[in-house]
């Protein structure tokens, strides 16, 4: 697994300290996820922010994690990307959106119809993961929906994902493309 | 016996009150079993096998050395056209993943049957590379010169339904469940890649049944792979593992996989001396019919008073008889025992897994002796021949093959 919390303009030590804190919570991962780590997006205290994010507050505690990330790998049209994702901070963490440099990205969830039959529509207000507490997304349940593809997501391929959460901040994570039949709940785009 | 189970309406199923009950029931039941506790039943602890791992990581493949597992499936892929290096790596990165985690006790990513992974019993998933493999990663150049098709002996009749492979996954586990839960998830990851070209599930004695160091017997009753190196002994080390410094060798060995088909029916008209002489051993004890113990030399100048040898100049043991370490083989083989016809006749034999470093040095003189003279050769019948390089292992993070590919 991997991820990374990125600032612009935040104090020296602040990220550093964050970056420590990362650091030591990646050993919390499965070491054989084959979502390869990039050491130089989670080690890297004190370098110029990467662009594109947002300044966050110093709620430093407030972190998020994603655990053995995956996709479903598709030809094309729309997938699903799924994980664990924990807080180990003290307040709760709300994702707003999530993205890739392949395809749009909807935060989903799947609710039993009244026939019995699974449909997935946009999650109102993200999905929030409470303090010291873990949303799984997974088949059947809350997921990332990437709305169209611009290209094949192939088997063992491995796609990188950004979340932003409410406070502006990001947190990247790289999942690797499963081969998996699944996952095929009838999407339901007017979820009002 | 109904009245105090409530009845699960299709309804309350539906709306997932019934699904989540039993889901719990069935992850509370994993968990007692996996901590050799009671699942409820009161029928008291179980052995600790289930949750006995063997390491995926390290310098060399487990599932070689590995004291051989009661189950064993053996599962051979074609490469789809087309497959090249890098889509190779993307196969292995998935399927190292799956096997470090399934070896582990957990489920692989994406597991559909996440229960079906918490008890490993042993399960080991080695990697083997056929010659097609290395074409299609256009690495003909490390193939070692012997991992190809072995010569064609008189006594073959090989079909094609048993026979080449570019890609090997030896799933060995102590239970039957395990091994085809790992397979259901390996071959699915592997299904983009290539299409499964044969598959075969053998056994030996179950785990706890016998002493798992001594020698089994096959199923004409003979104490078969007395002559096996002893794994953690130099003369084991210099038999199978490659020391080349190549990272792609070092640390590797092979494997040639021989499906031989046993004529039980043919074997039922011998009597019990007949069948020693064939081979040269005792079927109780293995003893040379020299000796009286297994481990026994054999004498093979001894002889009858009417001048003939005691051990028959043809039987198996004077023909597969090596002295040398570097000469050695060694048999890790599982039986089969497929439906007999309706008559009876048995589908039955061994699948005969030899590992050496050098299959050219190794395997093949003590099969060209085999098949020029070999008493055993009237029952037995090589119906499948796959030859495989067994990749050098890899560390906690890494993937099998990476030396090979990059």
């Amino acid at each position: 697994m991997s991820y990374s919390l990125r600032r612009r303009r935040v104090p020296m030590a602040v990220t550093a300290a964050a970056a420590a804190l990362l650091l030591g919570l990646a050993g919390c991962g499965s070491p054989d996820s084959p979502a390869t780590a990039d050491p130089s997006t989670s080690a890297a205290p004190g370098t110029s922010a990467a662009p594109g994010t947002e300044q966050a507050g110093g709620d430093a505690a407030s972190v998020l994690t994603v655990h053995d990330p995956w996709v479903k790998a598709a030809e094309g049209g729309m997938t699903a990307a799924f994980g664990a994702l924990t807080n180990s901070g003290d307040v709760p963490v709300t994702v707003v959106s999530a993205s890739t440099d392949i395809s749009p990205v909807e935060l989903h969830g799947t609710s039993a119809g009244h026939d019995g039959a699974m449909s997935m529509s946009q999650k109102e207000g993200g999905f929030v993961i409470e303090p010291n507490n873990g949303l799984a997304l997974e088949p059947g349940g809350d997921h990332l929906m990437l709305m169209e593809l611009s290209r094949p997501i192939r088997a063992g391929e491995e796609i990188v994902i950004t979340l932003t959460l409410a406070d502006g901040r990001t947190v990247e994570f790289t999942a690797v493309a499963k081969p998996f039949a699944g996952a095929q709940e009838s999407y339901a785009p007017s979820h009002g | 016996m109904s009245a105090d189970r409530p009845a699960v309406s299709r309804r309350r199923l539906l709306t997932g009150g019934a699904l989540v009950a039993g889901g719990a029931l069935a992850a509370g039941s994993a968990v007692a079993a996996a901590t050799g506790g009671r699942p409820g039943t009161g029928t008291g602890p179980v052995a600790h096998y289930g949750t006995d791992v063997e390491p995926f990581h390290g310098e060399r493949q487990a599932g070689v050395a590995t004291i051989a597992q009661a189950y064993a499936s053996f599962v051979a892929f074609t490469l789809r056209p087309g497959t090249d290096r890098e889509t190779l790596a993307r196969m292995l990165r998935l399927l190292s993943d799956d096997a470090a985690r399934l070896t582990r006790g957990e489920p692989a990513l994406a597991d559909t049957e996440a229960e079906l992974a918490l008890l490993p019993a042993r399960l080991t998933v080695t990697f083997g590379f056929g010659p097609g493999f290395y074409t299609a990663a256009g690495r003909d150049d490390r193939r070692p010169e012997s991992v190809a098709p072995l010569p064609a002996f008189a006594i073959d009749r090989l079909e094609p339904a048993w026979s080449g492979g570019d890609l090997l996954l030896q799933i060995c586990a102590d239970d039957a469940m395990t091994v085809a839960h790992a397979q259901r998830v390996l071959v699915k990851d592997a299904r983009p890649f290539a299409t499964v070209r044969w598959v075969q599930q053998g056994f030996r004695r179950g785990r706890g049944i016998t002493d798992p160091t001594q020698t089994q017997h096959n199923l004409f009753g003979q104490l078969d792979g007395t002559a096996n190196p002893a794994a953690g002994t130099p003369a084991f080390d210099t038999a199978v593992w490659r020391t080349e410094p190549e990272p792609w060798l070092y640390g590797s060995t092979t494997l040639v996989l021989r499906r031989i088909r046993m004529d039980l029916e043919g074997w039922d008209l011998l009597g019990r001396t007949e069948r020693e002489l064939v081979v040269g051993r005792r079927l109780d004890t293995g003893a040379p019919l020299t000796g009286t113990s297994e481990h026994d030399e054999p004498d093979f100048a001894a002889r009858h008073a009417n001048g003939l040898t005691v051990i028959p100049d043809f039987a198996h043991l004077t023909r597969a008889r090596v002295g040398e370490d570097n000469q050695k083989i060694l048999r890790r083989t599982y039986n089969y025992d497929a439906a007999p016809a309706a008559d009876g006749t048995a589908d039955s034999g061994l699948i005969f897994a030899s590992y050496q470093a050098d299959i050219a040095r190794q395997f093949l003189p003590i099969q060209q002796r085999l098949a020029e003279a070999d008493l055993l050769n009237e029952w037995t019948v090589p119906i499948g021949s796959a030859v495989f390089a067994i990749a050098p292992g890899c560390r906690t993070g890494d993937w099998i093959g990476r030396q090979l590919l990059e």
